[in-house]
């Protein structure tokens, strides 16, 4: 009797408790599906941004290279061809395909069309082919950030011209242009050829590509021999002591202190006390050491230990000292697995920007650095900077820059891979 | 100078070890044993030449610059020398300055022009002596070094004592850094406390650190009161935690207890994308797709959503840490002895039943360490609140209100023009400072946690 009540209890109870068990992993399966959304959103929000980036639209121009307008003196001196009227030139040009046209006012209109670094171009030209002077080329060259936003449909031509950045009278030219076929987009080889500018459709990742590198070098050069150190020393010599203790604690949290702390230490301890310059690839890379070590200390350690006891033993028995059992056998052979490990800190290192704004790199460089004392972008601060940018041209070329650095960032971590599968031993 | 210097004891300290290796090999020869293997030889030698030219290298690397200057201070006239610190600093910068060339010879004292030489010649001088003593103290330790080689001097045995040096002294870097750290934030930090009183930064309600230059100026009344920033880091690492906690822990659980290796192989690489992207990005990402997209949200439903809200950077910043949670939790629940899942099977339990009565409890101290890990993480994440959060600092707990964070400050403060005395940029040290004491205090009590649960079933 009892036993049949309870039998009809957990039947009765039955339904209702497989609903709940699909219904529970019914939550895990949404949650899943969530995170995987919020990727997916992700990238095409990036995407869809930045991908226009990679273009840029130029007209085609004929170009006389009319010796009134450069070196009209005749002296061939390079200096004084470098300072001669390029703008005057190109602008010629173009109001030559425009001849109706005679106010100042709508010549001015015409002439806001052309990128500032168009002359740059014709400029670089002459100065490496001077037998060009007196000839008419033809030529690509780059149009405004406005026009080019207005070519990728990013101006709402609909508005009132006021509040458009590109007038009525502009967009009819670019029409007409368009119409003879003379504006094109072409791949924008500035984009990975220059360093920052303040004009959008000049502004590349150069600079900033650069100081990352160096920056990543002089950080792998210092954390990656002490780090290797430290973990051989804690993993193979380490006493057990309250002080070793203290040592590792330390090395857990240095892990997880926040990173824009490391750059107060940085700028007080680097820049205000040693003197060292600010925004110098140097510095950054001194701090990105700082924070990539004790991540390295973890994942040389974890490698360490899996390297099986019967190695060292081997090593032992044919009469090594523990020194050559560490750097000839065990050393070698956990090597694959601190590489791995090192090399997904150092592209967490090449993430990172809040120490970097700290160190002052947030500065506004041209050039590209040469040494890593010059002053230098990195690419995620070149991120951040282009973010901050009002123009509309940056939106994308922001996208486009997070597209290179997370190319760099797969990069990174598929030879972190690449070298787990090759190498690593499972024992 | 000194690349030249370093490259010659580059040279000279190869060619002794091949020098020292091949006298050894002789030794081995000759008398048929040696005590270690000819290389440790070489070793021995280079080291013994390399680490006294280092040793003074680095002495004039720190002392010779102060040492310089207070011989030129002292040849200095008097007049020069008795202005105050900081009006000296600038004429020893000008001689300096001058001294190198970077600027034209245009002061009228000759005094500056003389002291220039003077500076020139000392440096030459100093240079010249660093140069030769440390080739010549080198050579002589090495020498010294050199003599001792015989076929049973224990040269391995020396260098790999001096490498155990070289391992401990890396590993103690760890200890210099969390030194290094927590003294230059702290010394600032105190410079700071000697103008605004510890408990009007920690109490205060208002917060504006624009100073007043001149008196009676609008808007620059200097207050540090730090609640304001308190309360938008907490409020936007609570929604952070409030999306992130139960994606994640639900992410893990599935993909722990229910999901077979073929979507665990799928999904795992699909969370470290996740965790990998630079935060940097997420700021870009929440300034341009998630902040107008929930403004739009808000205008629909009537709410006027401030477009730097805390409910859009909370959210991206929740994205950041969905990976970090579930992963630890992930490593957490698979701990969890198969013994115990099997007891509750046993019992009649489903799956989910085991997972909510038994898992889940005996693996809390664990999730609850991930938990606090990833809210230590959320509190000093920089670069999505510098993007998208707001600057001014507003007492408020609404989500759809811009708010300010700890973090953003010690960005707004440390950018731009400074002037590095003023309580201005000191707040941001003092921030810093109760970022890293609040953070290290997390962070230790999670990894104790973590650790004791960890000792608990191994």
């Amino acid at each position: 009797m009892s036993n049949k009540s309870i039998t009809e209890i957990v039947n009765k109870n039955l339904k209702t408790r497989y609903k709940k068990e699909a219904r529970f992993k019914k939550y895990g399966q949404l949650s899943i599906f969530l995170a995987v959304t919020f990727l997916f959103i992700f990238f095409t929000s990036i995407i869809s941004k930045g991908y226009s980036a990679f273009y840029q639209a130029e007209i085609f121009l004929k170009v006389d290279l009319n010796q009134e307008y450069i070196d009209p003196d005749n002296t061939n001196d390079l200096e004084e061809i470098r300072y001669s009227d390029f703008d005057g030139v190109i602008n010629e040009s173009l109001y030559s395909l425009f001849p109706q046209i005679i106010k100042r006012s709508d010549k001015r209109q015409l002439r806001d069309l052309m990128s500032s670094g168009a002359s740059i171009t014709v400029q670089q030209l002459v100065l490496d082919d001077l037998s060009l002077i007196g000839q008419t080329i033809n030529i690509w060259l780059p149009l405004d950030d406005e026009v080019d936003m207005l070519i990728k449909g990013n101006i709402d031509v609909d508005l009132p011209e006021q509040a458009r950045r590109i007038s009525d009278m502009q967009i009819n030219f670019i029409e007409i242009l368009q119409k003879k076929g003379l504006i094109k987009n072409k791949f924008n080889k500035n984009l990975f050829l220059s360093g920052d500018s303040r004009e959008s459709e000049q502004a590349g990742i150069l600079g900033a590509f650069v100081g990352s590198a160096l920056m990543l070098t002089i950080t792998f050069l210092i954390a990656f021999p002490l780090g290797v150190s430290a973990a051989i020393y804690l993993e193979e010599f380490a006493p057990k002591n309250k002080f070793i203790d203290f040592i590792e604690v330390n090395i857990n949290n240095l892990a997880a202190v926040p990173s824009i702390i490391y750059g107060l230490l940085g700028l007080a301890v680097f820049i205000n006390y040693a003197g060292m310059p600010r925004s110098a690839p140097l510095v950054g890379g001194l701090v990105l050491a700082l924070m990539t070590f004790p991540v390295i200390i973890i994942a040389a350690r974890a490698s360490l230990q899996s390297v099986p006891p019967s190695i060292r033993d081997a090593a032992l028995g044919v009469g090594a000292s523990k020194m050559q059992s560490i750097f000839d056998h065990i050393l070698p052979l956990a090597l694959p697995g601190i590489l791995t490990g090192s090399i997904i800190g150092m592209a967490r290192a090449l993430g990172e920007s809040a120490p970097l704004i700290m160190i002052g790199m947030v500065a506004f460089v041209v050039d590209i650095p040469t040494s890593p004392l010059d002053s230098s972008a990195a690419l995620p601060v070149q991120v951040y900077l282009w973010a901050d940018s009002p123009e509309r041209g940056f939106v994308e070329k922001t996208s486009a820059a997070i597209m290179v650095l997370l190319v760099f960032l797969l990069l990174m971590n598929s030879l972190a891979i690449w070298l787990r599968n090759k190498y690593e031993i499972k024992w | 100078m000194f690349s030249y210097l370093f490259v010659i004891l580059m040279v000279f300290a190869i060619f002794i070890y091949f020098y020292a290796k091949k006298y050894s090999i002789t030794i081995r020869n000759q008398s048929g044993y040696l005590h270690s293997l000819p290389q440790y030889y070489g070793f021995y030698a280079s080291l013994w030449f390399l680490i006294p030219s280092l040793i003074i290298i680095s002495l004039y690397l720190i002392f010779a610059e102060s040492f310089i200057t207070s011989t030129l201070i002292n040849t200095l006239p008097n007049d020069i020398k008795t202005l105050s610190s900081a009006e000296l600093n600038l004429v020893l910068n000008d001689i300096k300055n001058l001294a190198v060339g970077n600027i034209a010879n245009s002061s009228s004292f000759t005094e500056i022009t003389e002291a220039a030489n003077f500076y020139n010649k000392q440096n030459q001088l100093i240079d010249k002596v660093v140069f030769y003593s440390s080739l010549i103290i080198g050579l002589l330790t090495f020498t010294y070094a050199f003599k001792t080689i015989s076929s049973s001097y224990r040269a391995r045995n020396f260098i790999e004592s001096a490498i155990h040096v070289l391992l401990f002294g890396s590993a103690l870097i760890a200890i210099f850094v969390t030194a290094g750290i927590l003294l230059s934030v702290l010394f600032e930090a105190l410079r700071f406390f000697e103008v605004i009183s510890f408990s009007d930064f920690l109490f205060g309600l208002s917060w504006s650190p624009q100073m007043a230059i001149r008196e009676g100026q609008i808007g620059s009344s200097g207050l540090f009161g730090a609640v304001p920033l308190f309360a938008g880091t907490i409020l936007i690492s609570l929604i952070a935690l409030l999306l992130a906690v139960p994606i994640g822990l639900l992410t893990a659980i599935y993909l722990s207890e229910y999901a077979d290796i073929k979507v665990r192989a799928i999904i795992k690489p699909i969370l470290e994308i996740l965790s990998g992207i630079p935060t940097v990005v997420y700021g870009f990402f929440a300034v341009v797709t998630v902040a107008p997209f929930i403004r739009n949200i808000g205008s629909m439903l009537g709410l006027d959503i401030a477009s730097e809200s805390a409910l859009g950077v909370g959210l991206v910043m929740g994205i950041m840490i969905i990976p970090l949670i579930s992963s630890l939790s992930d490593d957490v629940i698979s701990s969890v002895p198969q013994s115990m899942r099997e007891g509750s099977y046993g019992l009649g339990a489903t799956k989910s039943e085991t997972i909510k009565k038994v898992i889940l409890p005996a693996a809390l101290p664990g999730i609850i360490g991930g938990i606090l890990l990833a809210a230590s993480r959320a509190i000093g994440e920089t670069m999505i609140v510098v993007m998208a959060a707001g600057l001014s600092a507003k007492l408020s707990f609404n989500p759809i209100e811009a708010v300010t964070t700890v973090t953003v400050q010690i960005v707004t403060l440390l950018t731009g023009d400074q002037e590095f005395d003023s309580p201005k940029t000191l707040a941001a040290f003092a921030l810093g400072l109760t970022l890293f004491v609040f953070t290290l205090f997390l962070n230790f009590i999670a990894l104790k946690i973590v650790r004791k649960y960890r000792e608990q079933y191994e």
